[in-house]
């Protein structure tokens, strides 16, 4: 530091002298000196690229005529994919590389040849400034007092009323139509619930849903339920039924066998499985997705959708992810001829959980 | 619709030309169960146990059938290579005789599954729309909706069965090796396990959209907008913003 | 057109400076809706040149073909959830006769007996994921540059509500073929919305018209999708362009770039042909994709069907977080209340975490702006090292959302790399917590790094390369010292000071109202600015110089970036 004290008194001039002279921070320097193209100064080189930009549109031109051509050429109405597959391409080719050499050749002709010196355009503060704003505010309030608002209350009042109630009437009757009868009761129960005097073909005794293969809709003999399988399931005849989605929705069923050393049945569902064969919900109890992927080694049952898993062993309780009950499970049991039928419907409503759920 | 029909019968044809389909089916009856215990006992034996009565590493084998060794040692998966949350596919390590021979040799220990004729398995005569229906609600959770493959828990997966040849699709449906739940005859007939490869064969025809990025859905289709979309407009973007030289 | 000026001025028949059918249209306009003023204000307007500046382009852009696409999808789609069952002799044979919702079958039949619609379907679904990539990425730019402040806090708002709108309208378009994959996604859509306390069971019969599925979501949802989003989505799009115009666009900065001017290129002709030309551009891209790359094949997943799933169960990209954020979340906090259930492990994840991720996107400008109290305009962007602490936030919340995309590919990341879903999960249950910290601090000090080496050339200069050797035997390198323009760069930021603590007490001893507002606001403001690297003063400069740092000039022996022989000479 010393040293530049010295410099500074004996005034060198390539030196910038002492701290106190400087600016405490470096000026802008300014736009620096444009640099030429080659283009600017070299016709020929001017020439090249404007061969060029016509060369790209001239390539947009052809690959246009050539989309056209295919649409007409490239038949779809014989049952072959891969007409379709070719006329896909042909139709992409056609409209891409068109709408590319148009756009390609654009740019270029904006690089090359238009006029790159940078130009400077000042900025002005967004607010015109105080006395602009003064203006403003006089000319509301000479507007308020004109319309006499602030003096009658009442009138404020009844204008933010009649706002506030008009649109309810198109509010109200839009939002009201739209939840149907908003009767979520349904959640609670499925396709299986027992009924009274049902097609026999389709109800044990007319009384209890029979289980039927998804799709199929063959009945279940339990004798085909064998050690390793998984059977999906629907109530029989389902697919005749109204409202057929919504029933599958809540009523698709996992069938599995287990051995029955493995299965660990607390009493009060002692009665519910049937010679090892248990029946749960097949819809998840985090946020419904269908729980299907079933791994028969070591009987869990995985989600594909957010992989909550659950081992059908132990009451197809969760055991990792992020559902947090057990899958619902259905009550089972056997006709003379060996049909497995439904005895009763779900005890909890299936799938995600909502607020009213325990209600 | 004729040209399906053709197109159908050719497909069909060139499989069946293809796959050694039936030079198995026939000579299991032709394979000897002898040489086939020989093979198992100096190859498996040390797992699956003397007699195929299993032990504390590997099951019992009796009364699993001609189909399921036929699937294991065919598709490589057994012999098994090291203790892995599940068997590899792997090439093979016996040829198809062998296999058979083996095949034939568990077979006599018990009844169980067996391997399927040519014309179970033809693909030409099963029906794609039904296999559809079939497989989306028996497979599609875990091989993904065109049999691309998926995971399952613990490291475990659900192989592709792009490649897999209609025996083995077949075999594997019957037998449920591994993590597999298996769909017997009661629950998947013949006809509809038929009508599930006549799906999956169906699936490797050409996609009608191009390429088909793997099949794997959404996220390979995000993964592919950020590197080829946004990744040449940005390209684009860097050329239109540089100055001409 | 012709003869418009009989009554008028004539100066457009006067005028030879354009040609005539030029001069008669605008002469035309002029008097019907004053053209002239307009063209005399935006013609020659000027705008910035940086490759960055186009990523807000190719949203536009794509949206522009989203619009042309979906028109053409509008004339063959039918969206409606009758049943029907896809005719025998149509492609692809795996449909053949199976019962179907009428919308899956107009897709799928558009898709193989409409020549240009499979071609039309792949642009529109490429598009839309175009669509919100560049926006995100457009507003990662904006975050990191920091565009967002005054005056532009509100026009980013504008943007932000632009994301929300796109993501609203993929939900509702990839959800209109009723295949299965959309078809779960709706699925997980009505878990989620069930798990709203009190009013979630009555929002799901509102969404679906009853229970799920039924017959009304698709027809209502395509009223969302082709006209109430994007119509909101065009009337911002509108806004949000009117005010880059108004506002002028920001630069970055550089030599002769201050927060009084632009500098650029007029608008007319330089960027009528370049952002012009960039839309074919974008549109060709896109074209390309659709004609050459499989997108969405909706008749390999099959019509919908509500007891069925497939592997890879997936949203589009802009959702997956979503599906992420579902997957990490343990499932033990769901609580029965006095009977009333609480599904925690759906709320928080699928409603708290993305609340509180957009409402920090959303009120970022506000938070920042109530820390540094800057009140005065910003027209020059900020190099992202500059703002450490800024770009490191920005960086911790972009890697939460990374590790819930992970999350929602995990089972794809598990069979592609040999891993055990399990272990995936948990490990980004630990990351989601542990990853923004330690983005955040290294993020931090990289950006003090840069700031140090900016420092650094500024002093030293830039490394030559070149080692010369003293006549007394040392080694030193050359340094070429930076021109005047280059160093404006690296000098010519603001830099911010925390807030210092007014005293508590005035010289009376009475205490200042707001006192504990204003601690927090001092603590934020240190948050923000405690580390800071001050960029070269002229002093400190003059102070290198006089110490003999290193200048090629004539070639004089320097005392800096001295080189002993011994040690490093490499260099």
């Amino acid at each position: 530091m010393s040293d530049q004290h010295h410099s500074s008194e004996v005034g060198r001039p390539d030196d910038d002298g002492g701290a106190m002279n400087l600016p405490e921070r470096f000026e802008n320097p300014g736009l620096e000196p444009h640099r030429h193209r080659l283009g600017d100064s070299d016709p020929k080189i001017a020439k090249r690229s404007e061969r060029q930009i016509v060369f790209i549109f001239l390539i947009s031109v052809l690959a246009s005529i050539g989309g056209l051509v295919g649409y007409f050429l490239i038949p779809v109405d014989e049952p072959n994919v891969l007409n379709v597959r070719l006329s896909t391409l042909v139709l992409g080719l056609g409209l891409g590389l068109g709408m590319l050499g148009i756009g390609v050749a654009a740019v270029q002709w904006a690089r090359a040849l238009m006029d790159d010196t940078e130009k400077i355009e000042d900025r002005h503060p967004m607010s015109a400034g105080s006395a602009v704003q003064q203006q403003a505010f006089e000319m509301l309030r000479d507007g308020a007092k004109e319309a006499n608002v602030a003096r009658r209350p009442v009138l404020k009042g009844a204008v933010g009323g009649a706002l506030a109630l008009a649109p309810l009437v198109y509010l109200v009757p839009l939002i009201g139509n739209l939840g149907a009868d908003w009767d979520i009761s349904k959640f609670a129960h499925t396709a299986w619930r027992p009924v009274r005097g049902g097609d026999p073909e389709m109800y044990y005794q007319g009384q209890f849903r029979y289980l039927a293969l998804d799709p199929q809709d063959t009945r279940i003999r339990a004798a085909d339920v064998t050690n390793n399988n998984i059977v999906h399931v629907i109530p029989r005849g389902l697919p005749e039924q109204e409202h057929y989605l919504e029933e599958k929705a809540k009523a698709v069923v996992l069938l599995v066998r287990v051995d029955p050393a493995l299965l660990k049945e607390s009493p009060e569902r002692a009665s519910w499985s049937y010679d090892g064969i248990v029946a749960y919900s097949k819809i998840c109890t985090h946020v419904g997705c269908p729980v299907a992927l079933y791994e028969q080694q070591t009987h869990h049952l995985l989600c594909p959708c957010h992989q909550s898993t659950f081992d059908i062993t132990d009451a197809a309780k969760v055991v990792f992810g992020p559902a947090k009950r057990a899958l619902p499970q259905l009550p089972i049991a056997v006709d003379e001829e060996g049909y497995l039928y439904a005895t009763a419907d779900f005890d909890e409503p299936v799938g995600p959980s909502y607020w009213q759920r325990e209600r | 619709m004729l040209l399906l029909a053709f197109a159908l019968v050719l497909v069909g044809g060139v499989y069946t030309a293809v796959t050694p389909t039936t030079a198995q089916a026939d000579s299991l009856a032709s394979a000897d169960p002898a040489k086939g215990a020989d093979l198992f006992r100096t190859n498996c034996s040390t797992c699956h146990g003397t007699g195929a009565v299993g032990s504390d590493l590997a099951p019992s084998l009796i009364g699993v059938g001609a189909a399921s060794v036929h699937f294991q040692v065919t598709t490589g998966r057994m012999p098994m290579q090291a203790n892995a949350p599940q068997a590899e596919e792997k090439p093979p390590q016996f040829s198809e005789a062998e296999a058979l021979d083996m095949a034939a040799y568990i077979a006599s220990l018990g009844p169980g599954p067996e391997i399927p004729t040519a014309e179970q398995v033809d693909p030409a005569l099963g029906s794609p729309a039904n296999g559809m229906l079939l497989f989306r609600t028996n497979c599609a959770m875990c091989h993904n909706a065109v049999g691309a493959g998926g995971a399952l828990s613990e490291g475990k997966y659900a192989p592709s069965l792009m490649d897999s040849t209609p025996t083995v699709i077949y075999e594997a449906m019957l037998t449920g090796p591994q993590s597999m739940p298996g769909f017997n005859d009661a629950i998947l007939s013949p006809e509809e396990k038929r009508d599930v490869i006549a799906f999956l064969i169906e699936q490797r025809e050409p996609q009608p959209g191009g390429l088909s990025l793997g099949s794997l859905g959404p996220v390979s289709e995000g993964l592919w907008v950020f590197v080829v979309g946004l990744g040449v407009l940005i390209g684009f973007s860097v050329w239109i913003g540089s100055r001409s030289s | 057109m012709t003869e418009t000026s009989a009554s008028g001025r004539s100066a457009a028949t006067a005028d030879p400076i354009v040609p005539k059918p030029v001069s008669g249209t605008v002469d035309y306009l002029d008097q019907r809706v004053g053209a002239a003023s307009m063209i005399k204000g935006l013609a020659r307007k000027i705008f910035p040149d940086h490759w960055s500046f186009l990523l807000g382009e190719i949203a536009l852009y794509s949206f522009i073909v989203l619009l042309l696409s979906g028109i053409f999808l509008t004339m063959f789609f039918v969206p409606s959830m009758a049943e029907v069952h896809y005719p025998e002799d149509a492609l692809p044979v795996t449909m053949q006769g199976i019962e179907m919702s009428e919308a899956f079958a107009s897709t799928v039949y558009m898709s193989f007996h409409v020549r240009g619609g499979l071609l039309m379907r792949q642009i529109h679904h490429w598009a839309a994921l175009l669509f919100v990539a560049s926006m995100v990425i457009h507003m990662l730019r904006v975050f990191f540059t920091g565009a967002f402040r005054k005056p532009r806090e509100l026009n980013y708002l504008v943007g932000f509500s632009m994301l929300i709108l796109s993501l609203l309208a993929g939900l509702t378009g990839y959800s209109l073929p009723d295949d299965v994959l959309s078809g779960n996604g709706l699925r997980i859509t009505d878990g989620v919305v069930k798990s709203i306390p009190i009013i979630g069971s009555y929002m799901s019969y509102m969404v679906f018209g009853g229970e799920f599925p039924g017959t009304d979501v698709i027809p209502r949802m395509f009223t969302l999708h082709i006209l109430l989003i994007p119509g909101l989505i065009l009337a911002l799009v509108a806004l949000h362009l009117f005010l880059v115009f108004w506002q002028k666009h920001t630069q970055y900065p550089g030599p002769g770039r201050t927060d009084k001017n632009v500098v650029g290129y007029p608008l007319f002709p330089v960027y009528m042909a370049k952002a012009g030309g960039f839309f074919f551009i974008v549109f060709g891209v896109l074209a390309l994709m659709g004609g050459i790359m499989s997108i969405n094949a909706v008749w390999n997943y099959g019509p919908f069907d509500p007891a069925l799933v497939s592997a890879g169960a997936q949203p589009d990209w802009y959702m997956l977080f979503l599906e992420g954020s579902l997957r990490l979340m343990p499932g033990q906090p769901e609580f029965v209340i006095l009977g009333w259930t609480l599904s925690l492990n759906v709320l928080i994840p699928a409603v708290v975490l993305p609340g509180l991720l957009f409402t920090f996107l959303g009120a970022y400008p506000f938070i920042e702006r109530a820390v540094t109290k800057d009140m005065g305009e910003h027209h020059v962007l900020d190099r992202p090292r500059n703002t450490a602490t800024r770009t490191s936030l920005g960086a911790a919340f972009l890697s939460v959302f990374i590790v819930l995309l992970i999350a929602g590919s995990n089972d794809l990341v598990a069979t592609h790399f040999g891993l055990s879903l399990n272990a995936i999960t948990w490990a980004l249950r630990v990351l989601i917590f542990v990853l923004p910290v330690v983005v955040f601090i290294i993020t931090k000090r990289i950006c003090l790094a840069l700031q140090r080496k900016d420092r650094e050339v500024v002093l030293h200069g830039h490394e030559t390369g070149q080692v010369r050797r003293t006549a007394d035997g040392k080694f030193y390198e050359v340094h070429q010292p930076l021109d005047e323009y280059e160093r404006w760069i690296k000098v010519g930021h603001h830099v911010y000071r925390p807030l210092q603590l007014a005293a508590r007490e005035d010289a009376n001893g009475v205490r200042r109202p707001g006192g504990h507002l204003d601690n927090l606001r001092t603590s934020f403001s240190r948050f923000f600015y405690e580390d800071r690297v001050e960029p070269v003063t002229p002093t400190e400069i003059a102070a290198a110089h006089g110490n003999g740092h290193a200048e090629i000039t004539e070639g004089e022996p320097t005392h800096a970036g001295e080189l002993t022989s011994t040690g490093g000479t490499s260099r």
